[in-house]
């Protein structure tokens, strides 16, 4: 009997085992990663300089080598902050619509749709970019004839990243109690007031976690880009110049590089892997504030526990009429 | 708040006036994803063909073929890692420490880290640790273990959230007839929450497919060759895109598009499609 239940115990301990060591592996993987680009970069960058390294000239193969990456972290920034621009008004606007000014029938689609799209690939939109939106640019808008750069990128990753934004700002604004909007329409505003002055403030750090998520999505975009932006290493003066990106940067020279170089573009790695973390810590921050509040509101709907109406989308005309 | 403006008819256009931008918005967004997908078929339907499918990459014809095997290949590799791994974290996330404590604060702080790292950087990782620390070269086995890291996150999540939903009746009441802990988890909690980790793994396998930029470090885009190994470098779908589109074959790249578009749609309608059948076994 005692052999059995021996070997009952000896099993449970070793299957719990078995689950920590899986459970510290994606730990393990951060750490190494970590180890791996910091150990490989940071002396690097100490090497030539902070200065140097932040210099506007990268010319790594050339006799008098220059590892600026200045140039590329601009490049990023911009088309970073352009397309998230793009992808974040359009797609936040889509949501809104979807959320109210839309036909019922039409919703569940789209929406469908939607997140069916979300799935395509980078290198698909790359290829897009490439075959349509670069000589479209190119022909009917560059002044400078170049169709490569910084807008073409923004355009390409701003309908990549279009989806994320319209489903994640959804569910923020369908997380929105409906009595709010009822709230709003007793008070007299109009249905349009009520969306955009209570409903979109409400749904506010959902639809800001999900624009974080689309910065990182586009700052450490890789193939999209790299087919539309052109690549050649240059300070951004323009929208329709063709430049690099810091991710370009580590795809186009990582396999074909060898000693200081490469060393470099671990540097680039680097920093690329600082931004995210940055931006990893400010996701998470908005997300804690999110569920925080969301905790407040439940405990204080427990305690009152005055039942309301779920809202119907019916009751809101009922109400303006 | 703002009162005296919010009541005047002015407010009430400028909203119309944005109700209408929102319609406008979203034919736009609509409009756009859709020309997307409509000009890769449209582009890529008629240039698909046998040789380029099946045939053998020759000097004069190129092939996909060498990137269904690498492709077949990686799915298995990081599949086989990433799953039972990410399975297991979630278990002992969920049914060992309750969600609870310092530890599974940690893990999922690292999980979630790895979420937001973008594919280049875990692609320089891999290339660091796999071509060039363990000396294998661009390898399919490196390319698929960074694969695996990659998508490990969110086979953890969805794991964790399927094993959440399983009611606490179900582990009471298979400890009550006498099972241990252990038994518990692959006899009744596992099976529950198989709907909802199925359609993960699917998914997961949906961004193997699409993925680029790590396997552009890692796996070498020899482009010609049916890799031998797992240690042999080889090419994938998405890459013999990137391929395709900057060495001047962009039939090819459209044709070869319109194969991984089918099949990441193929795999999302699949993910869905399979999870409600289970469910629906399940119910009876």
């Amino acid at each position: 009997m005692k052999s059995i239940y021996g070997f009952v115990h000896v099993r449970e301990k070793l299957m719990r085992g078995l689950f920590l060591a899986c459970a510290l592996f994606s730990v393990v993987a951060l750490a190494t990663i970590t180890v791996f680009l910091l150990a490989n970069g940071l002396p690097f960058i100490a090497e030539i300089g902070l200065g140097e390294f932040f210099g506007t000239r990268w010319a790594p193969l050339s006799d008098t080598p220059a590892y600026g990456i200045l140039s590329m972290l601009v490049a990023s920034l911009y088309v970073t902050a352009l397309s998230v621009l793009i992808g974040v008004g359009i797609g936040l606007l889509t949501a809104i619509c979807l959320y109210k000014f839309c036909p019922r029938w039409l919703v569940s689609p789209i929406r469908q749709m939607v997140n069916l799209l979300s799935g395509i690939p980078s290198v698909i939109f790359g290829l897009f970019g490439m075959t349509v939106i670069v000589p479209f640019i190119r022909d009917y808008i560059s002044p400078s004839g170049v169709g490569y750069g910084i807008l073409s990128s923004a355009l390409v990753l701003g309908i990549m990243i279009l989806p994320t934004i319209v489903s994640v700002s959804l569910d923020a604004m369908q997380a929105v109690p409906g009595s709010y909007f009822e709230g709003a329409l007793a008070l007299g505003s109009t249905r349009e007031q009520a969306t955009f002055r209570v409903m979109l403030p409400a749904a506010k750090s959902g639809i800001l976690a999900g624009v974080v998520l689309a910065v990182g999505r586009a700052i450490g975009e890789t193939m999209a880009v790299i087919m539309v932006v052109g690549n050649s290493p240059e300070m951004p003066v323009s929208l329709f110049q063709s430049v690099r990106t810091l991710t370009a940067n580590i795809a186009l020279g990582a396999t074909e590089m060898k000693g200081d170089p490469e060393r470099a573009l671990i540097a680039t790695g680097v920093v690329l892997f600082v931004f995210t973390l940055l931006l990893n810590t400010s996701f998470s921050l908005l997300k804690r504030d999110k569920t925080e509040k969301d905790d407040r509101k439940s405990r204080r709907k427990g305690k009152n526990s005055t039942p309301v109406a779920p809202a119907k989308p019916g009751s809101a005309k009922e109400a303006q009429s | 708040m703002n009162s005296k403006r919010e009541t005047g008819r002015g407010s009430r256009t400028l909203f119309s006036g944005l109700k209408y931008l929102c319609i406008l918005c979203t034919v736009v967004s609509v409009a756009a994803l859709v020309a997307v997908v409509f000009y890769i078929l449209k582009n890529g339907i008629g240039k698909l063909s046998w040789q380029l499918l099946f045939g053998e990459y020759t000097g004069s014809a190129v092939s996909i073929f060498p990137a269904f095997i690498g492709t077949l290949r990686l799915i298995v590799i990081a599949v086989l890692i990433a799953v039972p791994v990410g399975i297991f974290s979630a278990v002992y996330l969920v049914e060992y420490m309750n969600n609870k404590g310092k530890l599974v604060k940690v893990i999922r702080i690292a999980a979630e880290t790895l979420a937001g790292i973008p594919s280049i950087v875990y692609g320089l990782f891999g290339y660091l640790i796999f071509v060039r620390t363990f000396q294998w070269g661009y390898s399919l086995l490196g390319g698929g273990i960074t694969l695996a890291i990659m998508i490990l996150p969110v086979i953890i999540r969805s794991t964790e959230e399927s094993l959440l939903a399983v009611p606490d009746g179900f582990r009471e009441g298979s400890l009550a007839l006498g099972a241990g802990k252990v038994r518990t988890i692959f006899r009744i909690v596992l099976p529950s929450a198989a709907s909802g980790i199925v359609t993960a793994v699917i998914l997961a396998v949906g961004r193997i497919i699409s993925e680029s930029a790590v396997l552009i470090l890692t796996l070498g885009m020899v482009v010609n060759l049916i890799p031998s190994s797992v240690l042999s470098p080889g090419t994938s779908l998405a890459l013999d895109i990137y391929y395709f589109a900057s060495h001047g074959y962009p039939d090819e790249a459209a044709a070869t598009s319109v194969v991984l578009l089918l099949m990441v749609i193929l795999l999302n309608l699949l993910a869905t499609g399979l999870g409600k059948l289970i469910k629906r076994r399940q119910g009876e």
